[in-house]
């Protein structure tokens, strides 16, 4: 008896523990939608599945029904040949035809106010929009996020205002990929041939309770490591984002090494990787030579290569071999060998990279 | 003792096969093929299952892991539900409108040689330098730039193999408009012969398009074309369209067959006649004809605008009212009926909350506004394994059990066949449902691992074990399928005891020429209605007089293997030196050859004489 007790109190927990881990994670669940955009899906989510339920309830009980009341108990019975019941089929044409169009009304509400980019057009007197506007750029396999306006690039990590809108034009430089913040709104396709646009919205409270940090994916197949292709948002409330705007464009050039080892670690930088990686966030630069990630901010970054942990390990570990973490990328065999002592002192000198000290 | 039927080697059967223009035997050559490569995709999908189980895993690579993934998707759906609905159509169709082949038993033979000789090369390219790897879509800029030749092998491929649906289509509408037996008008044809007819005019229109685009594809990759090249100004959207132009109707064209087979497997287990037949006719040539309105929902999240995605969304969301009538029509047939749960039975049955299940995700998917987030997550993965998998799949199983005494003529075990449904239908929820919630939590799809601290790890590890117990469910019906064969206890005509049309009239296996006399057809359920009667025939629309048969030929097999050698030599041109070409123009030269051969060569077939025919009383052939 008292084994019961415990098994029943163990069962208990798991549905407790499943309940609560069935929404997902707040930094990365549509079901808990931080902005806006996320919300509004989630309402029609809401709005579909509550309707869907009365559908399958109702399909439940007849199918139940059926089930215990006709199974087959006199195997000489031969039942009434019924040919149809024009009132029954004209209920179950005309009823789902309402559930449709109370589905379909919001929908397409949703869908025109998504789409609507209109304040994007407008632009002031010094040719820039009165609205935040990002350039997403993505690539195989990092992203990168330029706000034209602001004369700024960073890569891989998107740091964003909370409480207003966050205008975006989505442009690929090799094949397609899709852009998707899932707790807050997605998503839309990153092709090659056009600029794909859209908006976002963070919530602060939302943003707060996430740690500030949102997951960021690509959605579309592109290649070998898609499924690494992640990247982080940083959503933080004006007055920090405006702090941090300022202190990017205060980098006009390469930031200096302070300690002995970083200084190492700058000059490997400067001879071996400074024809790609870029470390200071000018957006003047084209985008042709744009070719891997900006490094300004890196050492306040969440993520070595978007998915590794932050530390002096990891950048070793990936710089050795890119490969092993990201297959298919497109850095690994661009520089030479390192040795373990070029290899610290680099990682030494990347995270030192940091533009608010 | 009939002069036709003879006990034969294995060599003889086996050239047999090889030569066979009769529906019934293509049927099984469909069946087998089919049979193989859905065994193929499972273990493919069971090494997705293993990847995926734990996060970080290294079970594959991320390129294989990509190869699977694609070749997962593509034969499955290429290369082993539409031959097995194939097999069905030609094992029962001609039987159920009173035929005694197909319209073009030549063409017919020459459909299934070109779909087996597309698979078989697709499939080689696990041995010649891995597999295409951008996924069943194969969406364009991934698939251009993808290195070796993996896509070569499946735009060769799939464009050899859709040939033989397309014509396979094509005799199909032919055969159904022109070789119905007297009396066997379009209203009173069988649910499944209704099926069969409007996915046969589905691959008519769709299949063109899908080979449009495959062949603007290898023209870009074999022949420097640049379709869909940005920088010279193609565009790779177009790609999209022309695939899902094609790819939607598709799951139509695996769907309405299954919609078929249940239909009759409703009725017959039900003792009922179909409830609304006219209303549910309606809804099969409805659904078959919004299947083409609606492509570009697959395309939501491509920026297409909110006009576009609009109208696409509520053209979506009107093909939920006719698969409802459906799925209500069903549930009545069996209300008031004699409901018998066989195995066939079972299947039927399970479908409807399945399929339910699948149909109102895909009400949710059509909400554009919120399909971005659904969009190429695990959530679509969990709904179209819910539609396909939950209806096509438990379609297949279950008219495999259903129409076995008919193809065979020996019953499959029901204790195995129960056992492999519950483990099936017990493996297909545990795996699938729990991946709706994946998608919701943030994963994508198409991913070949994922990260811990997502909160994926505990679902993905129940996913995998429900993908288990699937197999298991296979491997008894394996099992079933060999011990059932090699005991091979023999059926009579009606082994379900409650067969309701034409087909059920015959002997099981029927005799090569079907009908000793076509049918008359008196109504729906042309059987059902004799026997209600008391009569245990058909009654015939002729007197007996000599059968017009088909002579079997070679020339179907060549066909096809000449495109099958002309695919290497397209796909090997310009590298390993200059054999390329002439095995490009000997492979052309080939199905040329024996195209020129067919047409040169007259070919009157042969005649079943009266007199033999009424000797072949004894074997149960009563028309």
């Amino acid at each position: 008896m008292k084994r019961l007790a415990k098994w029943r109190l163990i069962s208990l927990f798991a549905i407790l523990a499943l309940v609560l881990s069935g929404c997902g994670k707040p930094y990365l669940s549509t079901l808990q939608p931080a902005g806006d955009v996320a919300e509004m899906q989630f309402g029609l989510m809401k709005l579909s599945t509550y309707i869907m339920i009365g559908v399958i309830i109702v399909v439940t009980v007849i199918f139940l029904l059926v089930l215990v009341k006709f199974r087959r108990k006199d195997e000489n019975m031969i039942p009434k040949q019924v040919e149809g019941n024009h009132r029954l089929e004209i209920i179950w044409t005309v009823i789902p035809i309402l559930l449709l169009l109370i589905l379909a009304v919001p929908t397409v509400a949703t869908t025109f106010n998504l789409a609507n980019v209109s304040p994007m057009d407008k632009k002031n007197a010094d040719g820039k929009h009165n609205v935040l506007v990002v350039n997403v750029r993505a690539n195989l396999y990092w992203w990168e996020f330029e706000y034209p306006d602001l004369g700024i690039v960073t890569s891989q990590e998107l740091v964003v205002p909370t409480n207003q809108k966050v205008y975006f034009n989505l442009k690929s430089s090799d094949v397609k990929h899709s852009f998707w913040i899932p707790a807050v709104g997605g998503k839309l396709d990153v092709n090659p041939e056009n600029v794909n646009k859209f908006w976002l919205e963070f919530d602060n409270k939302k943003a707060d309770e996430a740690g500030n940090l949102f997951y960021g994916k690509c959605a579309e197949l592109c290649g070998e490591s898609h499924a690494l292709m992640d990247f982080k948002v940083k959503a933080i409330d004006k007055d920090k984002f405006q702090t941090w705007v300022r202190a990017m464009q205060n980098v006009k050039k390469p930031q200096e090494a302070t300690t002995a080892s970083a200084q190492e670690g700058q000059q490997i930088f400067s001879k071996s990787c400074i024809g790609c990686h870029a470390v200071t966030p000018t957006n003047s630069t084209p985008i042709a030579a744009r070719i891997a990630p900006n490094m300004t901010n890196f050492g306040e970054r969440s993520r070595v290569a978007g998915i590794l942990p932050h530390t002096k390990e990891s950048i070793k570990n990936w710089i050795k071999n890119p490969e092993k973490y990201k297959p298919g990328n497109k850095m690994a065999g661009k520089y030479p060998t390192m040795s373990d002592a070029q290899l610290n002192a680099l990682a030494d000198y990347l995270m030192s990279l940091k533009v608010q000290k | 003792m009939s002069t036709y039927a003879k006990k034969q080697g294995f060599g003889a059967t086996l050239w047999d096969f090889l030569t066979t223009v009769d529906h019934k035997k293509i049927a099984i050559l469909y069946l087998i093929a089919g049979g193989f490569f859905f065994v193929v995709g499972g273990l493919e999908a069971l090494f997705i299952r293993i990847q995926l189980a734990v996060p970080n895993n290294d079970f594959v690579s991320a390129g294989l892991y990509n190869q699977i993934m694609t070749m997962h998707g593509t034969t499955m759906i290429f290369l082993a539900a539409m031959p097995l609905i194939f097999a069905f159509m030609n094992a029962v169709m001609p039987l159920q409108i009173g035929a005694r082949d197909v319209a073009f038993p030549f063409v017919n033979a020459l459909g299934f040689w070109l779909f087996f000789f597309g698979g078989v090369f697709l499939n080689l390219s696990w041995f010649l330098g891995g597999a295409p790897d951008a996924g069943w879509t194969s969406y364009a800029s991934l698939a251009v730039a993808s290195k070796g030749h993996g896509v070569d092998f499946y735009l060769l491929g799939l464009q050899i193999s859709g040939f033989g649906t397309l014509i396979g289509g094509i005799n199909f509408l032919v055969t159904i408009i022109n070789m119905r037996a007297p009396g066997m008008t379009y209203m009173r044809m069988p649910m499944f012969t209704w099926a069969t007819f409007v996915t046969s005019a589905l691959i008519l229109f769709a299949f063109p398009p899908l080979t449009i685009g495959l062949v603007l594809m290898m023209f870009d990759r074999l022949f420097g074309a640049k379709f869909f090249e940005v920088s010279m100004g193609g565009n790779t959207i177009i790609w999209e369209h022309l695939f899902w132009i094609f790819g939607h109707p598709e799951v139509y064209i695996l769907i309405l067959p299954a919609f078929g087979i249940f239909s009759e497997t409703f009725a017959i287990f039900s003792r009922k006649r179909l409830f609304g037949y006219s209303s549910m006719v309606f809804a099969l040539v409805l659904i078959g004809f919004l299947g083409f309105m609606v492509w570009a929902h697959h395309m939501f999240a491509d920026g297409l605008g909110p006009v576009t995605n609009a109208i696409f969304a509520v053209a979506t969301m009107a093909i939920g009212v006719p698969t409802g009538i459906k799925i209500f029509n069903w549930l009545f047939t069996m209300w008031g009926g004699s409901v018998k749960f066989t195995t066939p039975m079972l299947y039927a049955v399970a479908f409807i909350p399945s399929f339910v299940a699948g149909g109102v995700t895909g009400v949710m998917l059509a909400s554009a506004a919120a399909d971005y987030q659904y969009h190429d997550s695990y959530f679509v993965v969990a709904h179209f394994h819910y539609v396909i998998v939950g209806g096509v799949v438990l379609a297949l199983l279950g008219g495999t059990h259903l129409y076995w005494p008919k193809i065979f003529g020996t019953m499959l075990n029901e204790t195995l066949g129960k056992i492999t449904f519950w483990l099936f239908l017990i493996g297909f929820h545990l795996t699938f449902f729990i991946q709706h919630f994946l998608g919701l939590w943030g994963m994508p799809r198409r991913v070949f691992t994922y990260l811990p601290g997502q909160g994926f790890e505990t679902a993905n590890m129940v996913s995998s074990v429900g993908a288990f117990f699937m197999a298991a469910g296979v491997i008894v019906l394996l099992i079933n399928i060999i011990t059932t064969s090699v005991k091979n206890v023999r059926v009579g005509n009606d082994p379900w005891g409650d067969g309701r049309t034409l087909e059920w009239a015959l002997s099981s296996p029927p005799p090569f020429y079907n009908y000793k006399q076509l049918p008359l057809v008196r109504g729906l359920d042309a059987y059902w209605i004799e026997k209600m009667e008391g009569k245990k025939g058909l009654t015939p629309a002729e007197p007996l007089g000599d059968i017009h048969m088909p002579n079997s030929s070679f020339l179907p097999f060549m066909m096809s293997f000449g495109l099958f050698v002309a695919a290497f030599g397209a796909m090997y041109h310009g590298e390993h030196g200059t054999w390329a070409f002439p095995v490009l123009f000997l492979g052309l030269a080939i199905t040329l050859g024996s195209m020129f051969l067919r047409s040169v060569k007259d070919d009157h077939g042969f005649h079943i004489h009266k007199e033999d025919l009424m000797d072949d009383d004894e074997k149960g052939v009563k028309a």
